[in-house]
Parts: C-alpha cells; structure tokens; sequence
C-alpha cells in the first residue's frame, strides 16, 4: 500500500474510462421535447403501490395491497373483472392499459413522510413507475402528493380524509377519491342531532397531524352549527397506544358527549380506554354520557370488538351497499381472499380503475392529459352513485354513509349498520371554502 | 498531497474514485434481468449513502475519537432540514444558503446541548442526548406547528416569499432546488448495452461535500487535536490530573460533529425539499449509532459503509414482496415453491428490520471492528497467499 507505482498504461487507461464517464451522457441530452417522466416503453407499464405496512395503519395498508393486487389482476383481463363489469365508462376492455400490460411495485410508507417519499422515489427514479398511489395517512399523502407533482407523475391519493389533501396542499399531479372531514361533519351532524339532542356538550380527542386538525375543525363547525357546544379539544400523539391519561379528564369536564378523531390502531385503543373508564354507563348533564367516532372503519370496528356497538360514525362506502357496483366489487374481493373489502381497499381499487380509464380516454401516458381526462369527469357504477371529480380541486363528490355499530353482528366481517346515505347535495362545498382555502393546484407537471 | 500521509492519501482517493463512479458500481445488474431488483444506483438511494456517509463520519468524530456515545444526533440532523427549507421557503431555492445555514443552526443547537449534556460522560451523557432529542422531536411534532408543521412536515409551496428567487415558476410550478441554475433532480441516463446508468447532479454535488467532509475529517484524525480527543478516550482522569481541561475539547467534537449532522440535514433538503418531525425521532438516532457500529467506529471510512449498508438494507429489502419471491423460485414444484416464499417471506419486505437485526447481530458477534475488521481480514488472508494481488487497484490510482 506504501508504494505508488505509476505506469503510461495505467494513466491513460483510467483517464480514458474517466473521460468516457464524462462525456457519454451529454450525447443523450437533446432527448424529445414532449417526453414526459417514465414514459412507457415495452408491453408494460408499471404502478407503484405505496403503503403502510408497518405502523398504526399496517391493516388498512394490508387491505389496500389486496385491492391493488386484485385491480391491477381485473385490468389485465383475469379474474371476473369486478367493477370494470359496473363501470359507466366502457374504455377499460381487460388488456391492461393503452394495450400494456399493468405491472406493479411495492413499498413500505411505514406511515411517516420522510419514508413514504423515498419510497416513491425509489419508485419513479428505480422501476420507473407512471403512477404513484395508497397511503392511509393524510400526512403521507400530502407529503408523497408533493413529490409527485416535482417529479412529474399522478399520485391517485388512497385513504386520506384529511381536508388539506384537497385544500391547501392541493396539487395539479394529485388525486383523491374518498371523502373528506367537511363531508363527514356535514353527514353526521344532522343525525348526532336527531339521535342525542341539540344541546350536548362535546370533548374532543384529536389525533396531532393534519387529519386530526382538519377532521376536528369540521366536526366542530358542523355540531356548534346544529347548536352543540365544544368544552375542550386535546391533541393526542399519533404514535400514542395508551389513551387512559387523556380518558379521565374527561370525566370532569363537564361535558357529555366524546368526539373521538382517531383512526385505524389510535381509535382502537382510545375506545378501548374510554369504555374501560366505563363512559358509556355515565350519565353526564342528565344525559346518557355518548361516544362518537366520526371516520369510520370495518377494520377499526373489528380491532375494537364489542366496544364499538351503538356508535355513530361516517364511512366512505361499505360492503354492505346493495347496488351493482358495490356488489361485483364484493364479490370478486370476497372470492380471491375469502372476506369482504374494507373502505381503504375500496377506494384504492376504484382510483387504480379511474386511473386505468383516465389514460385509456386520454389515449395518453402523459401526465397532463390524463389530469385533463380525469378533471371534472362525472362517473357511475363504482359504488358511490353518480360521482365527480371536481376540476377546481381534484376532490370527489358523492354520496357519504352514516354507520353504527351493530348491536347483533351476524358475522366478524357484519359490524355496522347504514343509518343513512347522505346525498351529495349536502355535502358539497365551494372550492373556496375558508377550511380549504390558502392553497392552489398550480399547473400539472409532466416531468422530464 | 494535500497535506495527507500516503495511506490516507490512498483511502481519499479510494473514496473519491467510489464516489464518483458509484452509479456503475451500485448497477451490476442490467435493467431487465430478474437480478435488477437488488440495484442500487438510482439517484434517490446513492443521495442518501453519501449524505447518511456524511452524518455516520461526524458521529464518529465524537464517538470513535472520544467514545461519547451520543443518543441524539438525529436531533441536529432534524434542526438542519428544517433550517434548510426555511431557506428554500424565504431566501432562495439555491442550496449553498440553505447548507450553510443548516450548518450555522445546527452548530449553534449543538452548543447549546452540548454544554449541558458534556457535564456528564458515560451513560448519563447518551440518556441526556436521548433526553434532547426526543425534546426537539415533540416540540417540533406539536408545540412548534407553526415552525415545523408538526406531523405533516414542512414543504416548501407556491406562496412562499422566496425574496431572491421566485415565488413560482412561469408555467405555475413550484420552483426546484438549484445549484446556480443547476437543478437537483435533474439526471442523465447513460444505456449501454442492457445496462442503464443514472447520473444525478443532486447526487454529485453531495458526493462532492461528502468528499470535503471526509477530507476534512481525515486531518482531524490526524491532528493534535485528534489526539487530544483520543487522549479522552483513554483516560480522563489522567488528562485532568496533567492540568489539562478536557471540557473545551469534547464540546468542540460534539460541535463539530452536530455541524456534520445538520449539513447531511440540509443536503437531504436538498434533495428532496420536506423536512418531517420523524427524521429526530430516537429511532433515527439510533441508526446513526448503528451505522457508525456497524461499519467499525473510530475508523475513517467505517462509518460510510455502515451508512450504505443500513440505507441499502431499507431501501431494496423492503420493497421485496412475495410476488418477487415467487418469481425467483418459480422453478420449483408448487408445493415446495409455496414452502420456500413462506420461509423467506418473514425476511423480506416489511421484514426487513429482522434481516437487517441479524446481520448486526452476526456482525457485531464475529466481527467486533465491524465491516472494516471484516475486508481487513480477508485483506490479510489474501496477502499470505504467495502472489499479492490485492493491494492492484490502489497502486494504479493517480497520485498526481
């Protein structure tokens, strides 16, 4: 090592492979002018599945996996074709998208930001993924929306409920399908009223990230607006699993009803704690004391068992739903893995759907024109009724459930019951709605 | 050259020649082979070996000069991200303010916990480090929104000041981060044959100010202030029973050391302009520790591979999933094909904590000094063969 010998051959050689390293790449530069980021070139094209498999998500990221697996399956022709069968728009035919052949890689978002954005880096930049989409954390959307739009690709947000999705964090590259906290408020508001009075005392529990926020700003306009009053909003930490040290103030606040704005693993153990602390036998004001859960799951409802009986909630969609396209969905979900759909896996399968039909209308790969072909188009047969996807803010509108959980479940999977279908009528908004304010969609970005 | 001696000289240029070639190096497999999955020269994965390289040599400059072993250097890391996109959002998006400010931040930051946690050595002093970190992490989860914008973390968007760049882009972007004129994420791809290379300038520039940084850290090494930092290493005591005050020197290691931090901070800002609260959670802190172990602290180029191996191992392992497993297998008859992906399955994607825990483990059992001890071994195996050809490629790097 201590001796350095230098030959002519030696020199030359590595000047020569350096100079080449060098210089190779600039003869590539003057690539096409409409190109875009990861166009496809072989008989396929590839979509990147982004979610949580570890963390407080991990069963919704599960659940969304099996969607994804089960669509991309539909899109290339196999299986019983699901959806595609109830669909109002016929361009999808079972051969994958433009003719390519719907490939697929995974990742891990581990429901944090940092993770899920190198995830879906390694995503574009290694398998050279067209489209982005999952997540079961609005702070991870909006986080992966983010990059997606930098680096030129759709992100088609999964479960993300969170109004800043759509709000001030909106991106032109972005999508989202499920509904989000205005709606809910707007859906359960009516029906908090007419089940438990118009002059309850509510105390919130809000998971701390942007969901939480948003979530617990909506429920409160919606119920303050219907006459309720909000004695106190505490923030809990997401990585939270024990929720007794926020149960038991409570108790003493005076308050009657329990707003719980948790989701997936931190709702599981708030309930747990809140009936552990026997709130539901407690009579507060004179009034049954009441727990609300107002983002809903069957997976959440599951994981809290008997605990979740009797409580009101909103939910996106559930696999109860008797039209057409909830029942194909089901049924072809219920084949493959031998249970029903959850809501996640619902509205990722039908995003990868809208996507696949999107670049099939657009006849185009192309970022932008699948945006322009996604913008503002009304659709039927997914599971929702009629839908829009609103140009002005790439927000879904449609109808959204009201559930409770059932007092005589019939089986595991049969834990909630409709209470009402809140028609999309009432839960629209303008685009400038102050709690969606502040932020703009800017111009959709093709990349390269 | 440069001041240096000639074995350090030869593992600069080492470095330098592994730097600067890594995009052929980490793609050994062409692009469409079943082997593709294990590459790991695409930009996004090479930024983070050399800026986590980066964070792993400033750790060692404490922990392998001074054995203070600190719980919390994700801290600093954390200060310079979000330094760095303040930056971004009020100045410019040019990153030579942004990384001289996550340095200035982090710096300051670092005095201000090291002048308490260094009253302590030992254990006390890895719990107070752990104490801050997980500190800063919770005031910049919640107390700190509007600095941080908690669990969400902050971006950068398109009504930012940006006094002395733009606000947005004419066609209504956001603008990218640039070194003058010179963005980040831009890449060019080099085909040859079935093989394609990724060429980042995001990933140059870091690997540039790795350089720098490694260079840097070899003349600390090598200085008398090194020593003295050794000199506290082996024995305290007797440092202050010659009349020396060892205080003023560990502080200036830990000040240096968050400064490397917080400048792999900002050029993971950089690159990817979010800073989230998580990147100071204890967890990350811990990597940093692992890295370093791994690797073989209190050596020069330790602390790299250990930085690789870990960012390798999050990053490739854990996007394995069955479907890829079955592809590799598929060879084999049904049942036994199932059999294999359910025994490798717990191994592989979101398994990828428990490989990795087992490698440390084994590691760390049979190879105490870490990767380093490990290609010294094989280094002095290969030398008591009769022909010696291992030292070849260091003897035809130019000396200039």
């Amino acid at each position: 090592m201590s001796k350095t010998t230098l030959t002519r051959r030696g020199v030359l050689r590595t000047g020569a492979v350096a100079g080449a390293g060098v210089a190779l790449p600039t003869i590539f530069t003057a690539s096409s002018a409409r190109a875009f980021t990861n166009e496809p070139t072989g008989g396929s094209v590839t979509l990147g599945f982004n979610v949580p498999q570890t963390g407080p998500y991990a069963d919704e990221g599960a659940d969304e996996l099996r969607a994804y697996e089960l669509a991309v399956e539909h899109l290339n022709g196999g299986g019983d074709g699901g959806m595609m069968q109830t669909f109002s728009s016929k361009s999808l035919e079972g051969t994958g998208i433009l003719g390519k052949k719907v490939e697929y890689v995974t990742g891990d978002t581990q429901t944090k930001s940092d993770a899920a954005r190198a995830s879906a880096k390694s995503m574009i930049e290694k398998d050279g993924a067209i489209m982005i989409t999952g997540g079961s954390s609005s702070g991870v959307a909006v986080a992966v929306q983010g990059l997606c739009q930098e680096a030129g690709v759709i992100f088609m947000a999964g479960l993300t409920h969170s109004n800043d999705t759509t709000g001030k964090d909106k991106k032109a590259n972005g999508f989202r399908h499920f509904f989000n906290a205005y709606m809910s408020g707007a859906a359960l508001a009516p029906v908090l009223a007419k089940a438990y009075g118009e002059d309850r005392k509510a105390y919130h529990l809000t998971a701390d990230y942007t969901w939480g926020w948003t979530q617990e700003e909506s429920i409160k306009a919606a119920t303050e607006a219907l006459g309720w009053e909000t004695v106190e909003a505490v923030k809990t930490p997401l990585a939270q699993t024990d929720f007794s040290s926020y149960i038991a103030p409570v108790l003493n606040s005076g308050a009657d009803v329990l707003v719980l704005n948790h989701y997936g693993g931190n709702m599981v153990n708030s309930l747990t704690n809140a009936v552990q602390f026997g709130l539901r036998e407690k009579q507060a004001n004179g009034k049954n004391f009441e727990i609300v859960v107002p983002l809903f799951s069957r997976l959440m409802a599951r994981g809290a068992g008997e605990n979740i009986k009797g409580i009101l909630g909103s939910t996106n969609w559930h696999w109860s739903l008797q039209d057409e396209g909830s029942q194909a969905f089901v049924k072809s979900f219920g084949t493959k893995y031998g249970f029903p759909p959850s809501q996640a896996a619902h509205t990722c399968y039908v995003q990868t759907l809208l996507y696949a039909d999107a670049v099939q209308r657009a006849g185009s790969f192309d970022p932008c024109a699948v945006a322009e072909a996604l913008e503002g188009y009304e659709f039927d047969g997914l599971g929702n009724g009629p839908t829009l996807y609103r140009a002005e803010d790439h927000q879904c509108f449609k109808d959204v459930l009201v559930v409770r959980g059932k007092e005589n479940p019939t089986s595991e999977f049969d834990l909630l019951e409709v209470v009402e279908v809140t028609p999309r009528g009432q839960v629209e908004y303008a685009p400038d709605h102050p709690m969606f304010a502040g932020g703009a969609l800017g111009s959709c970005n093709p990349g390269a | 050259m440069f001041g240096l001696g000639k074995r350090d000289l030869t593992l600069f240029f080492i470095v330098a020649a592994m730097a600067l070639f890594a995009p052929f190096i980490l793609n050994p497999f062409p692009t469409d082979s079943g082997m593709a999955q294990f590459n790991a020269g695409y930009p996004d994965l090479m930024q983070r070996f050399v800026i986590f390289g980066i964070l792993a040599i400033g750790f060692n400059i404490l922990f392998g000069l001074t054995g203070y072993l600190s719980f919390g250097h994700a801290a600093f890391l954390g200060v310079g991200s979000y330094a760095a996109v303040w930056m971004f959002k009020l100045l410019s998006m040019n990153v030579i303010p942004a990384i001289l400010l996550s340095m200035i931040v982090s710096g300051l930051f670092a005095v201000v916990i090291g002048y308490v946690s260094l009253r302590r050595s030992g254990i006390y002093f890895s719990i107070l480090t752990l104490a801050f970190a997980q500190m800063s992490y919770n005031l910049a989860y919640s107390v700190l929104t509007p600095i941080t914008n908690g669990e969400t973390g902050l971006q950068i968007t398109l009504d930012d000041p940006r006094i002395l760049g733009v606000s947005a882009t004419a066609d209504g972007g956001i603008p990218v981060t640039n070194l003058f004129g010179l963005e980040m994420r831009a890449y060019e791809t080099l085909n040859i044959g079935p093989w394609a290379f990724q060429f980042s300038v995001g990933y140059y520039v870091a690997a540039v100010i790795m350089l720098i940084s490694f260079y840097v850290a070899i003349r600390i090494f090598r200085s008398p202030f090194g020593m003295m930092l050794r000199a506290i290493k082996s024995n305290q005591n007797r440092l202050y029973y010659t009349g020396l005050n060892a205080r003023p020197y560990t502080l200036a290691a830990f000040v240096i050391s968050g400064m490397y931090a917080g400048l792999a901070g900002g050029l993971l800002a950089c690159m990817d302009p979010l800073a989230g609260a998580e990147r100071m959670q204890w967890t990350a802190s811990g990597e940093v520790v692992l890295m370093t172990i791994l690797g073989g602290a209190g050596t020069l180029i330790g602390p790299v591979l250990g930085a690789g191996f870990i960012k390798y191992f999050e990053n490739i392992f854990s996007k394995i999933n069955d479907q890829v497993v079955h592809g590799w297998v598929s060879f084999l008859p049904d049942g036994l094909e199932d059999l294999v992906v359910a025994l490798i399955h717990p191994f592989v994607g979101k398994g990828w904590h428990l490989t990795l825990g087992l490698m440390f483990m084994l590691i760390v059992i049979f190879l105490p000094g870490g990767l380093v001890e490990g290609g010294q071994r094989i280094a002095r195996r290969l030398r008591r063969k009769p022909s010696p050809d291992d030292a070849k490629s260091a003897s035809t790097e130019p000396a200039e």
